[in-house]
């Protein structure tokens, strides 16, 4: 060993540790203002999809309402609900859940509900589906997604919520039938749950 | 000069290539390849990080005593690895989103710990970060390849989603078919494409042996 004395290399290890944090800080000053702001954007411009056509004066992302777990909705981790109001009424109730039953992990999905208890729109927001069977449910790669639009609990009735090839009225995708049943599933049980709590999710106050 | 820098690219390219010869950072080689987006931007932010790394011990080696070299290391690469996050998280969300985890775990890929160690703690600072440079570039390159392998045979599109590099509206890319060989696209097309680029880079180099063996041989018996 040579007889240099420990304290030294202390020393050194601490004055390269204070240059690295600040080469980390100077950067986090220059780019936190970016992030927040892209994240702000990328929330608004995924949940704007489920509100198509609809009238609404607040913004999207304002009212927001957090449950944990359990709440009845799809998926064991906390549900959000992004509540939409015009001139004081609401509008429209936008859930983010997780669909259980997926091919691979959870799905997280995007589902817009209007008063009258009918999907406004869905979107998926996060999975882990096998590329080129299970990704088609994205709205980039296939218009799967759109066939939601306006369904509610009684369009089709109950016993149709389903693929075609287990007698139902939703299209299946080609050699991926897991996939889309976890989704179904999850937007059912969201339509139902919003029908026994509709007032309720109004009634609450914002995070 | 010109020369030198040629002869250095063809190391950091092809004899010394890091993915394809020294086969260090598989696991963002394999992780990250299944489309050529993906490649371009984890080789775009392995370069840059690489490039500063070596920049950095390069600059501090007098300084830095062989015993803590290690943490050194770590703490520079960590650091530039969390600065490199921040920007993308900044300057292309899009592509963060999708590279996800791999980003930060730059920090684990072995081929920039390799560079510091094997090359910039013993050269000056202009040389050590030529050796990020050509380094970084023929990773990067091999990411790119792989990427559009699998890219293509896997599910039949080239430079889909590129916006998420250049902006705009998504990207559909080149599609050449609805479909492709699903197996390329799963991990196991990571394992294989990594292989074939090996025995093809393998291949080459044994037939320019031989042909350079061979042409004396021809000359003598021309000679004859
Ligand atoms: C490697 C691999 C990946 C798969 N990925 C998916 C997927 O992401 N989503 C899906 O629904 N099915 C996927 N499948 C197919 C399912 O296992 C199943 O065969 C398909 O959904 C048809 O199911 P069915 O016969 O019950 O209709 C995959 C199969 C394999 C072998």
């Amino acid at each position: 060993m040579p007889d240099r004395p420990i304290w030294k290399s202390g020393v050194t290890l601490a004055i390269i540790a204070a240059i690295c944090t600040s080469l980390v800080a100077a950067t986090w000053q220059l780019t936190a203002e970016r992030i927040e702001h892209n994240q702000q954007e990328w929330l608004e411009r995924s949940l704007r999809p489920a509100l198509a056509g609809l009238f609404f004066d607040t913004g999207v992302t304002e009212s927001k309402l957090t449950l944990p777990p359990p709440h009845g909705l799809p998926g064991s981790g906390p549900a959000i609900i992004y509540r939409v109001y015009a001139q004081g009424q609401p509008v429209a109730a936008l859930f983010i859940v997780s669909a259980r039953g997926g091919y691979a992990g959870p799905i997280r999905l995007l589902i817009g509900v209007a008063m009258d208890g009918s999907v406004t729109g869905i979107r998926i927001l996060e999975h882990r589906e096998t590329p080129g069977l299970g990704d088609r449910i994205e709205i980039i790669k296939s218009d799967w997604a759109l066939q939601f639009d306006g369904r509610s609990l009684r369009n089709p009735e109950p016993g149709k919520w389903k693929i075609k090839r287990d007698g139902g009225d939703f299209d299946q995708l080609t050699g991926a039938s897991v996939t889309p049943r976890a989704i179904i599933k999850a937007i059912r049980e969201t339509l139902i749950y919003f029908a026994a709590n509709a007032d309720s999710i109004f009634a609450r106050g914002d995070d | 000069m010109a020369a030198d820098l040629i002869e250095r690219f063809k190391i950091g390219l092809w004899r010394d290539n890091p993915g394809l010869v020294q086969l260090l950072g598989l696991c963002p080689l394999l992780a990250v390849t299944a489309t050529f987006v993906n490649g371009l931007g984890l080789g775009i932010a392995t370069l840059a990080v690489l490039v500063a790394s070596n920049a950095l011990v390069s600059a501090t080696r007098r300084w830095i005593q062989p015993e803590i070299r290690i943490p050194i290391y770590v703490l520079i690469i960590a650091s530039l690895v969390t600065c490199i996050e921040l920007i993308f998280k900044a300057w292309f969300p899009e592509l963060d989103r999708s590279l996800g985890v791999f980003i930060p775990l730059i920090v684990t890929n072995c081929a920039i710990v390799a560079r510091a160690e094997i090359f910039a703690s013993r050269n000056p600072i202009g040389s050590s970060i030529l050796d990020g440079l050509v380094m970084g570039t023929g990773f990067a390159l091999l990411l790119m390849a792989i990427g559009a392998v699998r890219e293509l045979f896997g599910q039949g599109s080239l430079f889909a989603r590129m916006d998420m590099l250049l902006g705009g509206e998504p990207m559909h890319g080149i599609v050449l078919a609805e479909n492709g060989w699903l197996f390329l696209v799963l991990p196991p097309g990571a394992f294989f494409c990594l292989a074939l680029a090996i025995a093809g880079k393998n291949a080459i180099d044994q037939r320019r042996q031989t042909s350079r063996n061979e042409i004396p041989r021809r000359a003598r018996r021309l000679n004859r």
